[in-house]
């Protein structure tokens, strides 16, 4: 199957500082990623904050244009386009946020705000694109009757679902998903992530889900690539990643998540320190200055990644033993 | 709400009766929280007071306000003239009613140009930034370093003097205010994550500027727009007391209190009417300007 | 029991002015305990009215228009809504102490830390400056800091959030409170500083016999950490329960659907159930039982009549009509008595 995005050797820096200050350093947000996602799957991207997960997402949707490296979507290099050049692909990419507050503009009424994408993108008649906008919103759990309304009138879970109303207007063949439950609550977030499943199935559609969570990516994936300070330190189909975790960062992970269950295992394999700061990254493995395996050789050369079968890859030269 | 619902996977009548949808009015919200602002509320009525005045004022007024009547040159208050006559018996009352409409009206067109101006120039260079930006910022930087009335003068003493000039030349100094106001709430609303949204849709530019850039802004706009009127006011009446706006002998509120200052001692009604107008009319506007401001800004509670 | 009750709250109500004679009740007839050496969890979604408790008996409502409007809070036998204000201060900080989910926030950014830490301890103490920071830097280490040196001459900007919340929980520990309230301690933190702060707690609790009231809305880390758990809906307890049996059959429809809701790590499932509908908004709340107009058990009762939080005894609790025939005598012979 050839896959429908292929992100190839992408890096993305940014100036540290700003203005007069900005010197040479730069914040490695993104360092020489690869990964390939095929239609109909939902791959997903999971680190803790700085890690460059939502650089990744930024990028892939060309709000961001990589340093190098390209990104491949249906066929086409996108990396390189203009802005004017990518509009007409923006119909195939849609993204969902995070803040599904700040996402929707205050001052339009839930219909504009749902149909502006078949404005841009296709040319329908207003009463037609009110048609469609009435049928998403039965789609995604609101009415039609909410299509007047302004997006401070709902609640959280609700102004997702408006938002997520809006990306499947134009039928679009990737979706990239940048934390699109974390601002809810529990008891909502999973209404939200069951909406998008059953959607995924009734559209076909390709999710490119980012997230800190690793128990809510655990249950909406296929794949999913961990990342730490802008390096992908494992990619795994889940039950691969989830029951044989090569990377021990990925270890760390699994074992810090607090399980909602008191007889649980409860044996954490603590990580000491912080996050290191992506301006200055040591060479080597960028998870030598918290790991407990680290050794020399960590330090000499960047890590290969390493392909174990089964469509696991890590980068790890510890994992043999 | 039915017993029977699933609660697995959310049907699409979950919402219907969601208590947490409300009717909130935004409108209704802004003038609850306006007229809670008693001196803003004064303000604006007096501003809608001198609107009328302004429209309808020539045809209240009790006299001709170019009529002469040469049997009361420099009469004080009396019960026949409210505010007395000038030097050539015209009653200062009339002409004051008939000169809201000439110096409010220079005013309001001089500061509408000047916004849209500033506006556009100030949207344009926040949002595109780069030598625009520069260009636009730069310039408006050195318009801001010279004294408002100097640069007006300035403009006059170049293009001539008239009232059109005179509204011209307080047009060019309202637009660096609106450039920079602009420019900054553009930035502002450039970083809100629905524009970034917007794009991420496959907005074009035009329509990411007119649908969410400026909606976004129109609150610092209005805001400004009531405080350069105040000192459009200001402007324009310096101007014509300086002798460069309206003829002398039209009732604009400069050109009566120009002409008035060769009486004082003789005739103080000549001057303390025109200049206590002024006075109200900008005050009044800075007022409401600043109670507009207050009320729009989220943080002010 | 032999620990002793340290923290006793009666009957809370809280209400907040929203207009000149309308007001909504976030905490509504609040009643628990937390002992000595325990970690009670207060969990619940946005807007249940958890922190507003904590609010509440800290009474920290400045500048707000909240108001505590019944019911009584005692510290050791002392009522804290009795206290003025000047009271007040000299118990926060010293007899119960509390730390936020935002650390960034909470420290002054324009002071060093050794300021602010020194500042917080002769609060309480009297000991001099020297004194002051060398239990500054005393407190520092003993919250897991490697260099408390470099820690205390730094501004907040320049540290952590992991690393922020430590220096918080130093300051909140540092005269040595009886109860600490910790409102969502690691909710903006990483999983893997989450993990660290958690655990740090758990140490300060083993060492010092703090009673810790954990607000948190995640049930991992109430799996975690608490002995007892007490779930808020609505600004109600719903359920009352040590912390193994309300995991394994947790008995309100809420709790119920709340646990249900949460995705495990490992559990392998694809899809999880939800609770239909969202929270009501506090100024228009249901009648009868708050959560009946999402629950799946609810009957004609449940819309009319709100039930009583029936005491189910073995320290078990539940706001539910379901278990009414379930309770415990002994509370009617108390209230008789």
């Amino acid at each position: 199957m050839t896959p429908l995005l292929s992100v190839k050797n992408v890096t993305k820096t940014f100036p540290a500082g700003k203005g007069m200050k900005a010197s040479k350093a730069r914040v490695h947000a993104v360092n020489n990623i690869s990964f390939d996602i095929y239609p109909g799957e939902t791959f997903s991207v999971v680190g803790e904050s700085g890690c460059g997960k939502s650089t990744t997402g930024r990028l892939v949707d060309h709000l961001l244009v990589p340093d190098s490296g390209e990104i491949w979507f249906n066929g086409q290099d996108i990396s390189k386009l203009s802005e004017k050049e990518m509009r007409p692909l923006r119909k195939d990419i849609q993204m969902i946020f995070q803040d599904p507050n700040g996402s929707l503009n205050p001052r339009m009424r839930v219909e504009d705000l749902v149909a502006e994408p078949l404005l841009v993108h296709t040319n329908l008649s207003a009463g037609e694109r009110l048609k469609v906008v009435h049928e998403l919103l039965q789609i995604v759990g609101l009415g039609a009757k909410h299509a007047r309304r302004y997006p401070h009138e709902f609640s959280g879970g609700q102004r997702q679902r408006i938002g997520i109303a809006r990306a499947l207007t134009v039928r679009p063949k990737l979706i990239i998903a940048d934390e699109p439950v974390s601002a809810l609550d529990v008891s909502i977030q999973a209404q939200v992530l069951n909406l998008m499943q059953k959607l995924q199935q009734d559209y076909d559609l390709t999710y490119l889900f980012i997230s800190h969570d690793l128990s809510v990516v655990e249950m909406i994936s296929d794949r999913i690539a961990v990342m730490y300070l802008g390096s992908i330190v494992e990619l795994a189909p889940k039950k691969e990643l989830y029951g044989n975790p090569k990377h021990p960062y990925t270890k760390a992970l699994l074992s810090a998540v607090p399980i909602p269950d008191p007889t649980a295992n409860r044996e954490h394999e603590l990580l000491q320190g912080d996050i290191p700061s992506t301006i200055n990254l040591p060479v080597g493995c960028p998870f030598q200055t918290r790991c407990p395996r680290c050794t020399e050789a960590c330090k000499q050369k960047p890590i290969e990644p390493r392909d174990l079968g089964n469509g696991h890859i890590v980068s790890c030269i510890h994992i043999d033993d | 709400m039915s017993e029977t619902k699933q609660p697995v996977n959310p049907t699409p009548s979950e919402f219907m009766d969601d208590p947490v949808l409300q009717n909130r009015s935004r409108t209704r919200e802004f003038f609850k929280k306006f007229f809670q602002r008693k001196t803003a509320v004064v303000a604006g009525c007096f501003i809608l007071f001198l609107v009328i005045i302004a429209i309808i004022g020539p045809s209240i007024a009790p006299y001709d306000p170019a009529a002469y009547d040469y049997s009361a040159i420099r009469s004080g208050p009396t019960a026949q003239h409210l505010m007395g006559t000038d030097e050539f018996g015209r009653d200062v009352f009339s002409r004051l009613l008939a000169g809201a409409r000439l110096s409010l009206g220079s005013a309001l067109a001089a500061v509408i140009v000047g916004a849209a101006l500033g506006t556009i120039l100030g949207i344009l260079a926040g949002y595109y930034g780069g030598i625009l930006e520069a260009l636009v910022m730069r310039s408006s930087d050195v318009l801001f370093a010279m004294p408002d009335i100097l640069l007006c003068i300035a403009i006059v003493a170049i293009i001539g003097p008239g009232l059109i000039n005179v509204i011209i030349a307080v047009t060019v100094f309202t637009i660096p205010s609106f450039a920079r106001i602009m420019r900054s709430a553009t930035l502002s609303v450039k970083g809100s994550l629905y524009v970034e949204v917007a794009r991420s849709l496959g907005c074009p530019d035009s329509r990411i500027l007119i649908k969410h850039i400026f909606p976004g802004t129109v609150q610092s706009m209005i805001v400004n727009f009531t405080m350069r009127i105040g000192s459009a006011i200001l402007a324009a009446s310096s101007l014509s007391f300086l002798g460069f706006g309206a003829d002398v002998s039209a009732p604009e509120w400069g050109a009566m209190l120009s002409s008035g200052r060769n009486y004082i001692g003789v005739a103080d009604h000549l001057i303390l009417f025109p200049g206590l107008i002024i006075f109200l009319t900008v005050l009044a506007f800075n007022l409401f300007g600043d109670g507009l401001r207050d009320t729009l800004d989220p943080k002010v509670k | 029991m032999t620990e002793q009750v340290l923290l006793d709250v009666r009957d809370l109500r809280t209400e907040f002015k929203t207009g000149r004679k309308q007001s909504v009740t976030a905490v509504n007839g609040v009643s628990f305990q937390v002992r000595s050496g325990e970690i009670v969890g207060l969990v619940g979604e946005s807007g249940c009215g958890k922190s507003v408790t904590s609010l509440s008996i800290m009474q920290l409502f400045r500048n707000t228009n909240g108001k505590v409007t019944g019911g009584e809070v005692f510290l050791k036998g002392k009522n804290l809504l009795t206290c003025s204000e000047k009271e007040m201060r000299a118990i926060r900080g010293k007899e119960i102490s509390m730390i936020f989910q935002e650390p960034m926030s909470s420290l002054n950014p324009s002071m060093r830390i050794d300021a602010q830490l020194i500042e917080a301890i002769r609060l309480h103490t009297d000991l001099d400056k020297k004194a002051a920071r060398a239990h500054a830097l005393d407190m520092l280490g003993r919250v897991g800091i490697a260099n408390p040196e470099m820690v205390l001459r730094s501004f907040p900007h320049q540290l952590s959030g992991g690393m922020s919340q430590r220096v918080m929980i130093a300051m909140a520990m540092c005269c040595d409170p009886t109860v600490l309230i910790a409102d969502e301690p690691t909710t903006a933190l990483d999983v893997t500083i989450q993990a660290q702060i958690l655990q740090l707690m758990r140490k300060i609790r083993a060492e010092n016999d703090t009673g810790i009231l954990l607000i948190t809305h995640d049930l991992g880390v109430v799996a975690e950490m608490c002995s007892r758990v007490i779930v808020m809906y609505a600004g109600r307890i719903v359920e009352e329960a040590p912390v193994e049996e309300l995991f394994a059959c947790p008995k309100h429809p809420y709790t119920q659907g709340l646990i249900a809701s949460v995705p495990k790590l490992g559990s392998g499932v694809t899809s999880l159930p939800s609770i239909p509908g969202s929270v009501p908004d506090l100024s228009m709340m249901p009648e009868g039982c708050k959560f009946a107009p999402r629950c799946s058990k609810a009957c004609d009762r449940c819309h009319k009549e709100e039930p009583a939080l029936f005491d189910l005894g073995g320290d078990r609790k539940s706001r539910c009509w379901l278990h009414e025939s379930e309770q415990v005598k002994s509370t009617k012979k108390e209230a008789a008595v």
